[in-house]
């Protein structure tokens, strides 16, 4: 845990230094490469932990970015709409999950893969809040340069995965992390033990939730204009399940890891293969699951295993 | 003083299958009560209705001066109803101590998971499983993993004790050790309730046996009455292990 928590601290810190480069290419990777790793350490609370496949981040994050920007359309200060986001998309997630987490399995993925779609067809009829198709667009903060707002995003989507990154490491040593796994494995056995599985995945749902709303508002100020299609994009649901099987469902570090080298993929094969980058990219994602079953995180664990053995051989 | 289990016409039906019917049970603190009756007969499903797997379609089911009838598992767990099942069902993923901890965290009153670890130790050591604490529970043979099963309900600290064939599928060293470590866990003023194929295991372990066959309750005595009862020879017993016993008696 300490040794976790100082990892955790060090991390961040190199990360932060990235505006020191003073490069804006730099600066959005590593705004998206945050933004990325705060919908993958998300869904780890419900698909890592709770072993839920849920396919509601776009959900999230769509309903974060309009609560965001609508909010600030009405008149609602930025730092306030992505706090209220935070808040739509932590009780969406509660209702939400309390209707869908009756569902287990595949049944759990496919219903709330729709939730996203409700959602979208929703905003696209709410026009006179939403604008619907034509999108929205949101003040431009008053900030001095095009680089000091780049600054300013990055480093707001650092503190969501700051808080994010902490929160896991909170959880995965509490009881609610521990009653997590319990059902991860065995929900039944798990009720069986006392564990009141229906409020942990309900909680799980909505850390899986809370972050990617505020990510959502970040997103939607950072680019000051957002649409349906974008926000609520199916992708951002495939993405962060991705990003979490890539580095190591259940683990801490593992979501961090998968989302820097899903973006790091991502974005080398767009640039060396524009034509057929989705493709490739699909390609190397299904190798990678196939020979790295339980992510990168795991060949940590398999070199610990390893000196565990030989430990106690010697002794 | 009432019962610690009650249940009073207790009913459940699965579509047009009646797999209980009208049952009215009553086990007394500290005793052990065999539950026995042929495949099918309802024993699981009895204990499902107890724990709150099931819902009684009809009927109610008090457990220590409470109506339980409608708590879910998890509730009925936190107030002293534990049960192994007959498919051993652990954590797989997890270490034996973790499974243990587990149970004495979520239902055995753990305040912390520190303190429910260290009551984790101390009913591992009461299994004989203490050795092998930090193992995967996947890596256990059959026989360990029935006893991890008493170890995590023992953490769960029960009133009463549901073991549901608790020994199928042991051999008779690992019976005996079985037996042993029932009889120790009913020393410790636990309330027994067991499902058993095995006539010579329920006879050896039960102070009163109940018999189930198509759902209804069709007796229920001190095993001497039991094992001479003209209803339960028909349907469960049979013939030849009544003229066995009347022959060695």
């Amino acid at each position: 845990m300490k040794r976790d928590a100082l990892l955790g601290v060090a991390l961040f810190a190199l990360i932060a230094a990235l505006p020191l480069s003073g490069d804006s290419y730099w600066m959005r990777l590593g705004t998206t490469m945050l933004m990325y790793g705060v919908l993958a350490i998300s869904w780890n609370f419900i698909g890592g932990m709770a072993g839920y496949p849920s396919f509601a981040s776009a959900a999230f994050f769509g309903l974060g970015a309009y609560t965001g920007a609508v909010a600030q359309k009405l008149g609602v200060p930025m730092a306030l709409a992505w706090g209220l986001a935070g808040i739509f998309a932590l009780a969406f997630a509660a209702a939400l999950g309390l209707a869908l987490l009756r569902l287990r399995g595949h049944y759990f993925a496919i219903a709330s893969l729709v939730v996203a779609e409700v959602l979208r067809e929703l905003v696209n009829a709410a026009t006179d809040l939403t604008g619907g198709g034509m999108g929205l667009n949101l003040p431009i903060p008053r900030l001095a340069s095009v680089q000091a707002q780049a600054v300013f995003f990055f480093y707001a989507m650092l503190a969501l995965a700051a808080l994010a990154f902490a929160t896991t490491l909170v959880v995965v040593r509490s009881r609610l992390g521990f009653g997590l796994r319990c059902i991860q494995q065995n929900e039944s056995a798990a009720d069986m033990l006392g564990v009141n599985t229906t409020r942990y995945k309900v909680a799980a749902f909505m850390l899986s939730g809370v972050f990617v709303g505020v990510a959502g508002a970040i997103y939607a100020s950072w680019l000051h204009y957002i649409e349906p299609p974008d926000v609520f994009d199916v992708l951002y649901s495939v993405k962060a399940i991705v990003m979490v099987l890539l580095g190591g469902a259940g683990s801490v570090f593992g979501p961090l890891v998968g989302a820097a080298l899903f973006l790091s993929l991502e974005e080398l094969v767009w640039r060396n293969y524009l034509q057929v980058h989705t493709g490739v990219l699909g390609l190397l994602i299904v190798l990678l699951v196939m020979f790295l079953p339980r992510g990168l995180m795991s060949l940590r664990l398999r070199k610990d295993s390893l000196v565990g053995k030989s430990a106690k051989a010697s002794g | 003083m009432s019962a610690l289990l009650e249940l009073s016409g207790v009913s459940r039906r699965f579509g047009g299958l009646r797999a209980l019917s009208q049952i009215d049970l009553a086990v007394e603190r500290g005793e052990v009560v065999g539950l026995i009756g042929p495949n099918g007969a309802g024993k699981t499903t009895l204990v499902n209705v107890v724990t709150g797997v099931h819902r009684a379609s009809t009927g109610r089911v008090r457990f220590d001066g409470e109506d339980v009838t409608r708590l879910r598992p998890f509730q009925a767990a936190r107030r002293g109803i534990a049960r192994t099942f007959q498919i051993v069902q652990p954590f797989p993923g997890m270490t034996v101590l973790e499974n243990v901890t587990a149970a004495a965290l979520f239902a055995g009153g753990g305040r912390s998971i520190p303190q429910a670890r260290s009551q984790a130790r101390e009913h591992l050591g009461f299994v004989g499983l203490a050795g092998v604490a930090d193992k995967p529970a996947a890596a256990l043979t059959l026989a360990m993993r029935k006893r991890l099963e008493l170890a995590k309900s023992l953490a769960m600290r029960p009133k009463l004790l549901l073991l549901d064939e608790v020994n199928a599928g042991l051999n008779a060293v690992e019976m005996d050790a079985a037996l042993a470590l029932i009889r120790g866990i009913a020393a410790r003023g636990v309330t027994i309730v067991i499902i058993e194929h095995l006539m010579k295991v329920v006879l050896s372990l039960c102070s009163r046996i109940v018999v189930l066959h198509h759902g209804e309750l069709i007796a229920a005595g001190a095993p001497a009455e039991i094992v001479k009862d003209e209803r339960v020879i028909q349907a469960y017993l049979g013939r030849r292990y009544a003229a066995a016993q009347a022959a060695g008696g």
